[in-house]
């Protein structure tokens, strides 16, 4: 795979990652290689096969509805790295 | 001798007896953590106080009563910090609660000491990606001690703790206690609750022990199992005494060498002991039979797609809002995510959070997510028809001893391909065990071999009666 078949950027914006243009170029190439590798999966036939998304068959595990006691508030907002008034405080997103 | 160096068995039978006390047991860590840990760098932090007052009202007639068990750093200890070796964890983050393991522990009696070093958010096979300190090999301190559980493997074998929990998603327990030449196990998937595990791949994860012996896995196994309202992947299986089959003979046992993995490439030290090994099996009673896992060459392609694609997700909670690291200069929400997880972030973690990204993204779901998904129905399906012939499987756990500090730092694709035996269990969700079955002589320096002990579902305490027969024949 040609390395500038990847969109890095815009793969980065979506993963919501800052990426300086050495990284970027950097990893560009990584992933070309990584996935020239994953074409090992086109070796064997895959046709009419179910995917598994779970080693194990559980489906729908459920819990009773009940309230019970949650983790303190206080607990919670002291890891807040900004807070204000028991809130978390992120930038300002309304003009 | 050091009370860090025995072995949880032995130590619970001298407290029993009443000739040493829990107490004692902490304060022979401490000392030894305090004089290698230097050299070693298997704990990032250590409270000798909390675990000393923990130890002195320790309920020593409990199964693990008074028996301090190291942790890896992905796991919550109330009122602990909880890295996963990762800055964008460093600060803000102290845990509000304990995971389900940690409860069961102290449920046993047991004393939570010691956090230790990992991959960061246990992407890794060496411990190299920890962003807070180096872990060293303690059988020769150039090498790494295997990862993601490296910290965890390097005190076990460093004589820095007695017994340590870990976290295997690819290989992490099995494959850091092969190089480190201690036991490791991963259970069935499902078997151990993850609430309170910190979130890699949620279709792969399990927490395991990290012992000197299997008798000491079996203990420590037997007290993280069940099912736990708060894993809705945990199994509602009954949980045995994983001790009772221990002293078992293992005669007629069938056990299946598969042929894809005693391929070319593996180093000739591993490729000898394992053939030592087999004979000491045939020894022991044990059938050999040679049998085939015919797509083992698509394991570790699917687990590079599956494992950072569900990466992607999970690492989307750390925002810089709720906890963890913030990037001070962001002064609108967008900027705020990019700086905050660029910054937060190491190399590796971003390289799978890209890759996951990617396979996931429009256009290439089916070329790359889909197909993976229907390559681990082939893997496990392998492993459905071989074990309808053998018991267990046995390979080595690794293709060859542990490298060198930094050896494939620039080559991820290489470092990937060393988790070509372990991958494929996590794939299919199976128990596996690694346990010391010789050393191989590099530099002058004795390397530890592992060997891996494959189980059915559910069958840890089959695989742990052979790994003992092993270990004591």
């Amino acid at each position: 795979m040609n390395p500038q078949e990847i969109d890095i950027q815009h793969v980065a914006k979506l993963a919501r990652l800052t990426l300086t243009d050495e990284e970027a170029t950097s990893y560009q190439k990584q992933l070309a290689g990584i996935l020239d590798y994953m074409d090992a999966l086109g070796h064997h036939d895959l046709s009419g096969v179910e995917p598994s998304a779970h080693a194990t068959e559980i489906y729908g595990a459920l819990r009773a509805d009940e309230s019970r006691p949650s983790i303190p508030r206080e607990l919670m907002m002291a890891n807040a790295p900004r807070a204000f008034q028991d809130q978390f405080q992120i930038p300002k997103v309304i003009e | 001798m050091s009370l860090a160096t025995a072995s949880l068995t032995s130590l619970r039978q001298r407290l029993a007896s009443g000739e040493i006390t829990a107490t004692d047991i902490v304060k022979d860590i401490t000392t030894q953590i305090e004089s290698r840990n230097g050299d070693i760098g298997a704990y990032l932090r250590w409270d000798p106080e909390l675990a000393l007052a923990e130890a002195a009202k320790a309920d020593i007639s409990l199964p693990l009563g008074g028996l301090p068990i190291a942790i890896k750093d992905n796991i919550n200890v109330t009122g602990q910090s909880c890295t996963c070796g990762s800055r964008i964890l460093a600060e803000n983050y102290t845990a509000p609660y304990d995971a389900t393991v940690i409860q069961k522990l102290r449920a046993a009696g047991a004393v939570p000491y010691g956090r230790l070093n990992m991959d960061e958010f246990a992407m890794g096979s060496s411990t190299e990606n920890s962003a807070l300190g180096i872990t060293r090999n303690p059988h020769d301190l150039n090498r790494i001690p295997g990862g993601s559980s490296g910290g965890s493997a390097a005190a076990v074998a460093g004589d820095l703790a007695v017994a340590a929990l870990g976290s295997d998603t690819g290989g992490s327990i099995r494959q850091p206690a092969a190089l480190c030449g201690c036991v490791g196990l991963k259970p069935t998937y499902g078997r151990v609750s993850r609430f309170g595990l910190v979130a890699f791949a949620s279709s792969l994860d399990q927490i395991g022990p990290m012992t000197r012996t299997v008798a000491d896995s079996a203990l420590l196994l037997n007290h993280l199992c069940g099912i736990d309202p708060r894993d809705s992947t945990s199994l509602d299986e009954t949980v045995p005494d994983f001790t009772a089959n221990l002293g078992q003979d293992i005669k007629g046992l069938r056990i299946g060498l598969p042929k894809e993995y005693f391929i070319d490439g593996i180093h000739p030290g591993v490729r000898a002991a394992m053939e030592t090994a087999i004979q000491k099996w045939q020894a022991l009673g044990a059938e050999i039979t040679d049998i085939s896992l015919p797509h083992t060459d698509m394991g570790v392609a699917t687990y590079y797609i599956l494992a950072p694609a569900e990466a992607s997700a999970n690492l989307a909670r750390f925002d810089g809002v709720r906890y963890g690291y913030r990037s001070p200069t962001a002064t609108n929400l967008m900027d705020h995510y990019l700086q905050s997880r660029g910054e937060g972030f190491g190399p590796e973690v971003k390289r799978r959070i890209l890759l996951g990204t990617y396979v996931l993204s429009s256009g290439y779901y089916d070329a790359y997510y889909i197909k993976a998904q229907k390559a681990r129905t082939l893997i496990r399906r392998d492993f459905e028809e071989a074990f309808a012939k053998v018991d267990l499987i046995v390979s080595p756990t690794t293709p060859g001893p542990a490298h060198k500090m930094g050896e494939l730092k620039d080559n991820p694709l290489q470092a990937y391909l060393e988790d070509v035996f372990t991958i494929p269990v996590n794939l299919a969700g199976l128990p596996g065990i690694s346990i010391p079955c010789g050393t191989v002589t590099e530099d002058g320096k004795q390397l530890p071999i592992g060997m891996q002990i494959i189980a059915p579902h559910l069958q840890e305490s089959r695989l742990l009666q052979a790994a003992h027969a092993f270990e004591v024949g």
